[in-house]
């Protein structure tokens, strides 16, 4: 046993930088899988409509535990190749990332009223002009505070990566904490960290609503 | 692929299932207390009150449910309170839950117009008359949604709870797991559990959402 000093405090904000990594490769994947489910869901075609409706439904009723767990074991079984623990974690991270902002994304499309496409069209304005510089612009606005909330839900949720044995800032906590025995002052800490990361996102999406409800 | 081996293991399945629903049952109506509590208490005038619950919503709200679990069972033990696994996922989980209920249950006491309640006090309403007929059914149907969909997040949430080793569904998993070496095969089986559970409480809330709440919107 040993006490807690500068090297375990450093190495809690090394493994923090592989919580960050998560969360980027989760927005990186996860963020154009969104749009393409939020774009389906208000497709013309009923079909898609209904498959992207059920993708998400289900990764939505599973819990991120358990889909990290499904990818981890099944992506070596379904490959029938060897996957890096990253690889197998990023899947299932851009498959949550993706379900929740589709969701959320869907919902500020539809906010967009109807008659802003007849107008668009009305204009001379393709499908995807209609889309891209009139439905899009008021849709981004009127989520981007669930997206930012989102976030935080993302950053917490990297927390689960320590569970496949991955060494993000929880898993450091928890290797610090069984070489020191100090779980009071590692895991808070560890908190802190969160914490810190956290707070910032939800203040700032709380005012990105507070301006939005003052403009309508 | 062989599911076949898991199924001498049906019920610990259902025992795993069962513990599963008893902690979230439990950690929901915590929480849904400690919510009603919290609302008052941030409408309420006692500004220490208020800053308190502040702290708390933004302090449980912005820290993994992982590390919450983990401090009440491995920190609170230094202070002498030392919690069984299941006991101890409950309290986690009951506060994390809480944290959100209190905003939630605000939302929808807030979202019920002032005039409303004026109106019923012009009326010559008692105090609670005003609050059992013109607060609360609004705010109920207002809140509704929000504290369900919290809700099957809060089932899903308790998977969390094998990493201090209570034995609900996630841990039975790892348990057969250990038993078989179907890795694979038994979380995708969990994962279909977790599945039928969480949609067979959302089509449940929507059954529940359309009888009790059926007079008129208002346009």
């Amino acid at each position: 046993m040993r006490s807690f000093s500068l090297i375990d405090f450093v190495s809690l904000f090394a493994a923090l930088r592989w919580t960050v990594a998560l969360v980027v490769l989760a927005l990186a994947f996860g963020a154009p899988l969104a749009l393409a489910f939020a774009t389906g869901r208000i497709s013309r075609f009923a079909g898609l409509r209904w498959t992207m409706a059920a993708c998400i439904q289900i990764v939505q009723s599973v819990p991120l535990l358990g889909l990290l767990f499904f990818f981890y074991f099944g992506m070596p079984m379904f490959l029938g190749i060897q996957v890096p623990a990253l690889v197998a974690v990023t899947v299932a991270y851009t498959l949550y990332t993706a379900a929740f902002l589709g969701e959320i994304w869907r919902g500020g499309l539809e906010a967009v009223k109807q008659a802003q496409w007849e107008a668009g069209s009305c204009l001379g304005l393709s499908a995807w002009q209609q889309f891209r510089h009139i439905i899009a612009p008021q849709a981004l606005r009127l989520s981007l505070p669930p997206t930012v909330g989102f976030l935080v839900q993302l950053i917490k949720g990297t927390s689960l990566a320590s569970i496949l044995g991955f060494v993000e800032l929880a898993r450091a906590g928890q290797v610090v904490s069984a070489a020191t025995f100090q779980p009071l002052l590692t895991y808070a800490l560890v908190a802190a960290i969160y914490f810190a990361l956290c707070l910032p996102l939800t203040l700032w999406s709380r005012s990105l609503e507070a301006r939005l409800d003052g403009s309508r | 692929m062989n599911f076949l081996p898991l199924w001498r293991y049906q019920n610990q399945l259902i025992d795993g299932a069962i513990v599963t629903l008893e902690l979230t049952v439990i950690a929901a109506l915590a929480g849904l207390l400690i919510g009603v509590a919290g609302a008052v208490a941030l409408n309420g005038r006692i500004t220490p009150l208020r800053w308190l619950v502040r702290g708390y919503i933004e302090l449980f709200r912005n820290t993994p449910s992982l590390i919450q679990i983990f401090i009440v069972f491995f920190v609170l033990p230094n202070f002498g309170l030392k919690l069984p696994a299941f006991e101890a996922a409950a309290v986690a989980l009951s506060l994390y839950f809480g944290a959100y209920s209190v905003e939630i249950i605000r939302a929808g006491l807030d979202s019920v117009p002032k005039n409303q309640i004026e109106a019923g006090q012009c009326l010559g309403l008692s105090g609670w008359q005003v609050f059992r007929h013109i607060l609360l059914p609004p705010a109920l149907r207002n809140a509704y949604p929000a504290v369900t969909s919290q809700f099957v997040l809060l089932l899903l949430g308790t998977s969390l709870a094998s990493q201090v080793a209570a034995d609900e569904l996630f841990h039975v998993a790892g348990f057969i797991e250990s038993r078989t070496y179907r890795s694979f095969e038994v979380y995708a089986v969990i994962c279909v559990v977790y599945f039928a559970m969480a949609m067979s409480f959302k089509a449940l809330f929507a059954i529940i959402g359309l009888a009790a709440f059926r007079w008129p919107r208002r346009r």
